[in-house]
């Protein structure tokens, strides 16, 4: 097998979930969850895959690291075939995810890391050297001895970081690692990572953090509807933003013909509505040359408003912007 | 060495993993000592008071069987509720070595049903443990729990690729007690269930284990209970092998 320029190669991948439900008058239902998706990841590169929920990130990577087999399209590691050659990229890669699953909650997280250890081949006479290493990395060091179970959530983050580091991978996949880890761990987990890439390993993580996103990767792939939207930079991409001003206003109870008036604006490209517990945030995208605060403010007259407020594009927004046009 | 390590690791994680589930020792415990209760009754009722000893390690050896049934079941859903299944199959391993260790770790955990049935005899009903081949007993109870593991691989296969393997694992626990002949002899079952008792390492497992306890050949049941279980090794590798293939085109290695 030669060695491959790319850490990652996937070519027009795409993966289609099959179910039937139903003894007597089975329903066979079909969802297309990745779309021919192409892309490659450069040795040393820390590349995001951002897209919605349901956009296929998780899929993606599943199909990357082997758990699923791609219904069409190939894909490589390493320069290893990721259906054929399962076990020589299995040898190369760490996957990692978000949330609490994944551990033995009722072994300790050295007994944790020791089987793990023990799986993914890691030499008897390092694996002491090498666990002690990387719950000093992830500053579990001392707690080490305790049960998973009385773990917190950003412990247990670590801990699945420090076992997708066990056997040394080349490729690390980081499937919303920061997933409900309070802002302090979250700031920690996103060092560790810029570390390891620092040092060499390939990283392809997927985030709905924007300012993750921005902060750590070398090059973002958008994707949405199982469909790679947009590829390039952080700076690229938010040029996909250029040209557009931002409005954000804060507002009580906004009903849904007001947003698709807002839609209806002269100037206007995209509107969004986020819930905030009893707030909500409209956010509305227009042409940079076009002043619509007024227009917008107009339209909502008679609904109690908060904060309103007129900026420049981010990343986050250019994000908006491509998903939407997906 | 390195896989007889890892296996053996893998096993004491898992053991301690069970091991630590106050609901499932309670399950090990309770279930097999009301079984064994009825079973001494029956045993009583029938005028076969000379075989309590009988009864007691025939509740044991069912409890050691629901160990491995739900077990390789159980364990395999379990982890696929805790997100580890999908953790251990990316394991640059052969999918059985992976797999192998938590259903003969079922298996020895089903050893506390067996203790708990003997003790529960003792000192309930003053069974006396008088065993007409002690050694072999301890030998047999050995291999009938790795035997049982072994055999729990091979329905993990079956487990591994659906995500309602506790539906199947409540259909078998029964029938492989009757068949088995655990508690009753095979004799006395109808003729068409001959076939299946002797393909069953149950089968000879329980005989191996009565006969050690009442007197009678040991060693040629311990022998085929170790031949039939390693057959079921494998058949359980190979399809382990494919099924493991089939889950990750079918997408049943996690739970959505």
């Amino acid at each position: 097998m030669g060695r491959s320029d790319h850490a990652i190669e996937a070519v027009d991948l795409r993966r289609t979930y099959r179910a039937r439900t139903g003894w007597l008058r089975p329903t066979r239902t079909e969802v297309e969850a990745v779309r021919g998706v192409t892309f490659t990841v450069g040795r040393g590169e820390l590349f995001g895959l951002l897209g919605p929920n349901g956009a296929g990130k998780t899929t993606t990577i599943k199909l990357l690291n082997t758990l699923l087999i791609p219904t069409s399209g190939t894909a490589r590691v390493c320069g290893f075939d990721v259906e054929k050659d399962t076990r020589e990229v299995r040898r190369r890669i760490g996957y990692v995810f978000g949330g609490d699953r994944g551990l033995y909650d009722r072994l300790s997280a050295l007994d944790n890391l020791r089987y793990f250890a023990e799986l993914y081949g890691v030499a008897p006479r390092e694996q002491k050297r090498r666990i002690a290493e990387l719950l000093d990395l992830v500053g579990l060091a001392g707690r080490e001895r305790e049960r998973v179970e009385g773990y917190s959530r950003g412990m247990r983050q670590r801990l699945h970081i420090a076992r997708g580091l066990l056997h040394g991978p080349d490729v690390l996949f980081l499937d919303e690692p920061s997933i409900g880890v309070d802002p302090v761990a979250a700031r920690e987990l996103r060092r560790t990572v810029a570390d390891l890439a620092a040092t060499g390993t390939t990283v392809l993580l997927t985030t709905h953090y924007m300012a993750e996103a921005d902060e750590l990767c070398d090059r973002i792939a958008v994707i949405a509807d199982g469909q790679i939207q947009a590829l390039g930079t952080p700076s690229e991409l938010r040029r996909r933003a250029d040209g557009r001003r931002v409005v954000e206003v804060e507002a009580y109870g906004v009903p849904e013909s007001a947003v698709d008036a807002l839609r209806g604006l002269p100037g206007v490209r995209e509107t969004a509505v986020e819930a905030r517990g009893a707030l909500q945030l409209l956010t509305v995208h227009s042409d940079a040359h076009v002043d619509v605060q007024g227009d917008v403010l107009r339209e909502l007259s008679g609904i109690r408003l908060g904060r309103v407020n007129s900026r420049e594009p981010t990343l986050e927004d250019a994000y908006v912007a491509i998903v939407s046009a997906a | 060495m390195r896989t007889v390590r890892m296996l053996a690791i893998g096993t004491l994680m898992h053991v301690k993993q069970i091991s630590r589930s106050p609901f499932e020792l309670a399950i090990a415990l309770v279930v097999p000592v009301v079984q064994a209760t009825l079973a001494v009754y029956l045993f009583r009722s029938g005028g076969e008071e000379h075989r309590l000893l009988e009864a007691a390690v025939g509740a044991g050896v069912m409890g050691v069987w629901s160990s491995v049934l739900f077990g390789s079941g159980g364990a395999i859903q379990t982890q696929r509720w805790m997100g580890t299944l999908e953790m251990i199959m990316l394991a640059p391993r052969r999918p059985v070595l992976v797999i192998l260790p938590i259903t003969i770790a079922t298996g020895l955990t089903g050893i506390y049903a067996l203790l708990a049935t003997l003790l529960w005899g003792r000192f309930l009903y003053g069974i006396k443990l008088d065993f007409a081949h002690p050694v072999a007993f301890v030998v047999a109870a050995v291999v009938c729990v790795v035997a049982l593991g072994m055999f729990g691989l091979l329905l993990a296969s079956t487990f591994v690729l659906m995500r309602n393997a506790n539906a199947l694992a409540n259909t078998l626990e029964y029938p492989v007690w009757l068949v088995s002949g655990m508690l009753l002899p095979i004799t006395v079952l109808p003729a068409w269930t001959s076939p299946i008792a002797a393909a069953l390492p149950t089968t000879w497992g329980a005989r191996a284990l009565r006969e050690a306890t009442s007197g009678g050949p040991v060693w040629p049941s311990v022998g085929i209970c170790l031949g039939v279980s390693l057959l079921c090794l494998v058949l359980g590798g190979l399809a382990l092998t494919h099924v493991e293939r089939r889950a990750r085109a079918a997408a049943t290695l996690a739970l959505a």
